[in-house]
């Protein structure tokens, strides 16, 4: 592939909206590759996306069996208790066949890598909870306009 | 395919800019690769990532990425950052004279 005449990426700005496994781990992957290519990376968790940064939270993650036609599972099926975990289970075991690590270990590789993890203030504010609430890899909990200002140069990417 | 002179030595490079033939590779065309790619000096640990990803390359085909060179070589991701900034999988391989790794993580 040619991209010669492009500018290559310097800096990228990921959002991670979804507290879903499989809403968490596209945007953990995309930082960690931007990293691993020499490319600035900044995390900003918002919504529900901030159960991946959740002490408490961050290795209870499922993937969702109801709502998601990805599964090709009808909605009945999902619903039967203990779906979602098997589910769960059989995902991360084929993640970690691709070297995916699991979410904390992941959240620690990147941030390790140089990635700069945040979480949103409108957010932390709904849901009531504290800086103390989150892992040691978050540096701060930041407004929209900080992180607009943080990301001054950067691609930004919503998932 | 096209070359490239690495001091007084041509060799051959794919499309990623890294060497075609292992063959071609030795200890001291490593060094002149990592000067090029702004590492001056290859230290002892800088040696144990570049002999642990030729070793893996032999036995499995594909250079490792970060994740399996942090949980198998005993150099954690950071240090692994600060030996071979701008992504340690790549540049690593680049120096080990290995293809770009194909992982994603």
């Amino acid at each position: 592939m040619d991209n010669h005449e492009y500018e290559p990426i310097q800096k990228v700005s990921i959002i991670v909206s979804h507290g879903s496994l499989e809403g968490v781990y596209p945007g953990l992957i995309m930082a960690n590759g931007a990293r691993m290519e020499g490319i600035e990376a900044t995390l900003f968790f918002t919504f529900f996306g901030l159960d991946a940064i959740i002490d408490k939270r961050m290795d209870k993650l499922k993937v969702a069996t109801v709502g998601n036609p990805g599964m090709h599972m009808p909605t009945m099926i999902g619903m039967l208790p203990g779906m979602s975990a098997f589910a769960t289970k059989m995902m991360s075991k084929e993640m970690e066949k691709l070297d995916i690590p699991p979410v904390r270990e992941f959240v620690e590789m990147v941030s390790d890598a140089g990635c700069r993890l945040y979480a949103c203030k409108a957010s932390v504010d709904m849901f009531h909870l504290t800086k103390k609430d989150f892992c040691s890899q978050v540096e701060g909990i930041i407004s929209v306009g900080k992180f607009y200002e943080i990301s001054a140069g950067a691609q930004i990417i919503f998932t | 395919m096209p070359t490239k002179q690495y001091g007084e030595k041509t060799v051959e490079i794919d499309a990623d800019g890294h060497m075609a033939n292992r063959a071609d590779w030795d200890a001291h065309l490593a060094e002149v690769i990592a000067c090029e790619e702004g590492i001056p000096h290859l230290t002892d640990r800088h040696w144990l990532i570049i002999n642990f990803m030729r070793k893996e390359f032999e036995q499995k085909g594909d250079a490792p990425s970060i994740r399996r060179l942090t949980k198998e070589s005993g150099v954690a991701t950071k240090e692994l950052y600060e030996l071979f900034p701008k992504g340690p999988a790549k540049k690593a391989a680049k120096i080990a004279g290995l293809p770009k790794p194909q992982g994603c993580v």
